[in-house]
């Protein structure tokens, strides 16, 4: 073929083709410049700004970090809070999806019907959910509390109480568990039958199969759910906000101005102080400082997520 | 992919084939086994059911039993229903939600197939730093960079108070689904392409003749997943949307429901299942879309 000694129509070729990735690429490239590209960096120079978003902004210098770092009140509690749910939340959605994977493996009778409850309420709107929820564990008037009673049983105040507002989260995400159960499903079936059938004749218990044969292969499904488990509890807003406000029983709709995070700040989040600190209070630079925190913890957990083991970017990339 | 099967019709777990009949204790064991796991299974089935049967039931109570715990309606109350439909503002959240939602997915399909070809296959410098970009912004919290976002959409283009700050930007690719997407393109065989050009289509030509027709489930799996992110989102509509109720979607506006019938649980809870609703009804005509697109995220690269 002449064109591959032809060095003019080789390079004509080159151009031809990073014009046509760019072409295609193009869609992205704008919507990552425009939408998130800016955006940080406008939120690295507000973070140094005094800007209520009425008058001007004027330098401030380092004084909004100092301000979040080392005086902001609800600082610490919406760390602290974030931080115990990414470990106790993401801890118990692994091992309780995994269990919930497993049975959905397991059952032989109806498991149609078995599948489809377990992975229902993963499809629940968020605030939807939520609102069932506080109803459902609402000490007053909720039928879960009259059933806990009923049996003898002296239940908490879950969302009204700063002990167990935090818990009560856990349980309605708990309870839409359906991705991680799909996952580890597909990841549970995909452990090769020869595999088991040698463990058998090795004579090993159940214990031991899932020790030395599932859990090898099922390593990368955990660490991927953990990883991004981590970084959507991170996240997390929606719910703690809708399940603050309506436990508060504030009768106000939203847009309103409610300290965040009731009871006692037990379910104020980052993302909500973040909110809050922007929107409600107009403290621009705080926000940005905010914000910045977030974005570089959530930077670490994804550059971890980038490593092989987790799996999300292949070898051949 | 086991996966797609995995909900609606699951393969039956191989078992060794016995080569004689078993032995009884052997056979009570594994009746034993059975049962235990249906136990099991039933106590966990009702976790994920009994919230929507608890909240169905109230939903059609009367005012006053909504409010004494009671589990079971003394009367059918399915006027609940009608007057959840007749409060002032639901039909627009009704309509803002469908909106959001269809011309949000209808953008960010049309803006993210080429992306996503391009980044699963075409051989450029640079595709790892794409790829590891488009993660980055798939996992950073929406936090993060809204406040800027927002400055922009209010003062300089003066579209807060609606709904196309959120939806514009779809038209500029999202990185969730360009990831979804690219990991279902990588599994279309190079050969398939290769062949459509030696035939003389062009780059173009064969992404909507070739890959678009053979990509058909990963489209539909992003499709269903934009939509009910969007029906779904709270964060979104509360920062562009909330000083004006007119745009209020469905998400954003069942808390406000609540406050403003502050005693009402039953109509609350009608007014929760019909924001449900429409999730769950798609959900029974597009399982496989679902199931294939969480293991597609989730497990094969």
């Amino acid at each position: 073929m002449a064109t591959l000694t032809n060095a003019p129509a080789l390079r004509r070729k080159a151009r031809r083709e990073r014009l046509r990735t760019l072409g295609f690429l193009s869609p992205w490239l704008v919507g990552f410049t425009v939408f998130f590209g800016y955006p940080l960096i406008a939120t690295v120079y507000f973070s140094f700004m005094h800007y209520n978003q009425i008058k001007a902004p004027t330098f401030v210098g380092l004084r909004n970090w100092r301000y979040v770092l080392e005086q902001m009140p609800l600082f610490g509690p919406a760390m602290w809070n974030t931080l115990w749910l990414v470990v106790v939340m993401v801890a118990l959605r692994v091992v309780f999806g995994l269990g919930i994977g497993l049975l959905a493996t397991k059952v032989k009778s109806g498991v149609g019907f078995f599948r489809t409850a377990f992975y229902l309420p993963y499809l629940a709107p968020p605030v939807a959910a939520t609102v069932a929820f506080v109803f459902l564990l609402n000490p007053g008037t909720g039928p879960v509390n009259d059933i806990l009673g009923s049996i003898g049983i002296h239940a908490p105040n879950w969302f009204n109480d700063p002990a167990w507002a935090k818990p009560s989260l856990v349980l309605l995400s708990l309870w839409g568990i359906g991705d991680l159960m799909v996952i580890f499903m597909a990841a549970l079936l995909d452990v090769p039958k020869e595999q088991y059938e040698a463990a058998d004749l090795d004579g090993a218990g159940a214990f031991h199969k899932f020790r030395y044969v599932t859990w090898p292969s099922i390593t990368p499904i955990v660490m991927f759910a953990v990883v991004t488990g981590v970084v959507q509890t991170m996240q997390y807003y929606t719910q703690a906000l809708v399940a603050g406000k309506l436990a508060s029983g504030v009768s106000i709709g939203p847009g309103s101005v409610i300290q965040p995070g009731y009871p006692d700040h037990s379910t104020l989040t980052v993302p909500q102080l973040v909110y809050s600190l922007g929107f409600q209070n107009f403290n621009t630079g705080a926000a940005c400082v905010l914000s910045l925190v977030l974005f570089a913890i959530a930077m670490a957990v994804t550059t971890l997520l980038m490593r092989k083991r987790a799996g999300l970017l292949s070898a051949d990339d | 992919m086991t996966a797609t099967t995995a909900l609606s019709a699951p393969p039956a777990p191989a078992r060794p084939a016995a080569g004689r009949s078993p032995a009884p204790a052997a056979r009570r064991r594994a009746a034993l086994h059975w049962i235990a796991v249906h136990a099991v299974a039933i106590a966990a089935a009702l976790f994920f059911i009994l919230p929507f049967v608890f909240v169905f039931l109230t939903s059609v109570m009367s005012d006053d039993q909504a409010l004494s715990g009671d589990l079971w309606p003394t009367e059918w109350n399915w006027s609940n229903y009608v007057e959840v439909f007749n409060t002032p503002g639901f039909l627009d959240w009704w309509r803002n939600s469908l909106m959001y939602a269809g011309l949000g997915t209808l953008f960010t399909v049309c803006s993210s197939i080429p992306v996503a070809y391009a980044l699963a296959k075409f051989r450029f410098r640079g595709r790892r730093t794409a790829m590891i970009l488009v993660i980055s912004t798939m996992m950073l919290p929406p936090q993060v960079i809204v406040i800027p976002m927002y400055l922009v959409w209010a003062q300089q283009l003066h579209l807060s108070g609606s709904l196309w700050p959120l939806i514009i930007p779809m038209a500029f690719g999202d990185a969730y689904s360009i990831f979804l997407l690219r990991q279902f393109l990588l599994t279309i065989p190079r050969e398939y392409l290769e062949s459509a050009k030696v035939d003389g289509s062009g780059e173009f030509g064969t992404l909507l003749r070739i890959v678009i027709p053979m990509a058909k489930p990963g489209i539909a799996a992003v499709a269903l997943f934009q939509f009910f992110y969007c029906w779904n989102d709270y964060f979104g509509p509360q920062i562009y949307a909330s000083q004006n109720p007119g745009a209020w979607t469905l998400s954003y506006g069942l808390e406000s429901f609540k406050s403003a019938h502050s005693v009402n649980w039953n109509l609350t809870m009608a007014a929760t299942l019909l924001v449900m609703a429409p999730v769950i009804i798609v959900f029974f005509f597009a399982q496989k879309a679902f199931v294939e697109g969480v293991t597609l995220t989730g497990v094969k690269g």
